[in-house]
């Protein structure tokens, strides 16, 4: 658990205290970012290995997430918002099973907090800026054809979820995928170094945990993905949501 | 072990906690890197995108109008070959027309000029018989008076008679001859 707040390395009591997670998110932010620019300059119209793997990505956010939840009008607005939301949350999951980093950039709370609020002002303000702040409050929290004594029960609800629920979720749902596929990780490594050094017959065990610690650490890089896949989609979501003319 | 040691040293519930650092640098590397991926790496790559989509569509367009115009050649040849096919038939037609003419024209003419060399030669034929029969009659004359002198000794030397005795002679040979044909 102390992993999640490491000691300082720079700037130690200030705002800007600088320790081990900052430096994941540095070394994540500089590498992805460099490369992707690289890639970027480099690109051709006829795509090379790499180039091919960026842009399958990329067509894949389009395709999967932002053309099955808002459509090509609106989804051309938002599309750059999105890959980018996906490209930074994925390289951030990741760090957490590179060997070295073993911490994931998202799994400290400011990262995923950051994200989910990002996400909360987009839609909100879609929303209000397509059907003004009043119509906006009334098409999420009234939702047509329900009869009114229910809305004395459901526009609190309603109230909540949008303004609190949604980005606390994202936040939240995020935030522990990666601190427990972290802790799973350190749980079976651990228990691998335990068995192997307990002397006796537990030492047979070892292997089994060892299998298991390298089957986690798949399972984690399929994770990773599946967050950022789960989080951009949900934010295509509410946004689509906020700016449907109709629930 | 590790685990309960640091559940003692953090409580839980401070993963939830985000730390005004922590917030900072989150916040300064989120939006740079989200200025850099808006700003430069998404506008290439998608212009890049929409260059091969369009280079594509171009392409298959390209091809389509290709297309077209080669079956419009084919199709123009298919009937520039009909057209040589019919043509050529014309042709061999006329030609076997023209050939029978020609043989037909030839045959009458070769019918003609047998027809022609046939009757010139029974003319001539019948021209010599005449000057046959003229010259024949003098010798026959002749001869017969020759051969009655000698039978008849000297008396039929003499011109006018023996003339009168052969003409007769030869008058009745002739309607002799009228008779027996």
């Amino acid at each position: 658990m102390g992993e999640f707040f490491p000691e300082a390395l720079l700037f130690e009591g200030t705002w800007f205290e600088f320790n081990r997670v900052q430096l994941v998110r540095l070394i994540i932010l500089a590498v992805v970012l460099i490369a992707m620019c690289l890639i970027a300059s480099r690109s051709k119209l006829i795509p090379g290995r790499v180039q091919s793997v960026v842009e399958l990505v990329i067509d894949f956010v389009n395709n999967n997430i932002i053309a099955n939840t808002l459509g090509l009008k609106d989804g051309k607005r938002f599309a750059p918002m999105l890959i980018t939301m996906f490209f930074f949350i994925l390289s951030m999951n990741l760090a957490g099973v590179i060997p070295g980093l073993n911490l994931a950039g998202t799994s400290v709370v400011g990262l995923p907090l950051l994200l989910a609020l990002w996400t909360f002002v987009t839609y909100v303000t879609a929303g209000v800026r397509k059907h003004g702040f009043l119509g906006y409050l009334k098409s999420e929290t009234m939702p047509p054809g329900i009869p009114w004594p229910i809305y004395i029960l459901l526009i609190p609800i309603e109230l909540l979820q949008v303004v609190v629920i949604r980005w606390a979720s994202l936040t939240i749902r995020l935030l522990a995928n990666m601190v427990a596929g972290h802790m799973m990780i350190v749980v079976f490594i651990g228990m691998t170094h335990a068995l192997l050094f307990s002397g006796g017959w537990l030492i047979a065990i070892s292997p089994f945990a060892g299998a298991m610690a390298i089957g986690i650490y798949g399972f984690e890089i399929f994770v990773a993905a599946l967050q950022a896949f789960i989080f951009t989609m949900l934010t295509a979501v509410y946004i689509q949501l906020a700016t449907s003319d109709e629930h | 072990m590790i685990l309960a040691e640091a559940e003692g040293a953090v409580p839980g519930w401070r993963l939830l906690i985000p730390l005004p650092q922590e917030i900072v640098w989150s916040l300064i590397f989120l939006v740079i890197f989200a200025l850099v991926f808006m700003k430069f790496v998404l506008p290439r790559m998608n212009a890049v995108l929409d260059e091969r989509a369009e280079k594509i569509e171009g392409g298959i367009r390209h091809a389509e109008k290709i297309q077209e115009q080669a079956d419009q050649l084919r199709e123009q040849q298919e009937q520039e070959l009909a057209a040589a096919r019919q043509e050529a038939a014309g042709i061999r037609e006329k030609s076997r027309q023209d050939g029978q003419q020609i043989v037909d024209q030839a045959k009458s003419r070769a019918e003609s000029e047998s027809d022609r060399v046939l009757t010139a030669g029974r003319q001539q034929l019948s021209a010599e018989r005449i000057a046959a029969s003229t010259e024949l009659r003098g010798e026959v004359g002749s001869l017969a008076s020759d051969l009655a002198s000698k039978i008849v000794g000297e008396s039929l030397t003499d011109d006018e008679r023996s003339r009168r005795v052969i003409d007769r002679f030869l008058d009745d040979l002739e309607s002799n001859q009228s008779a027996t044909r």
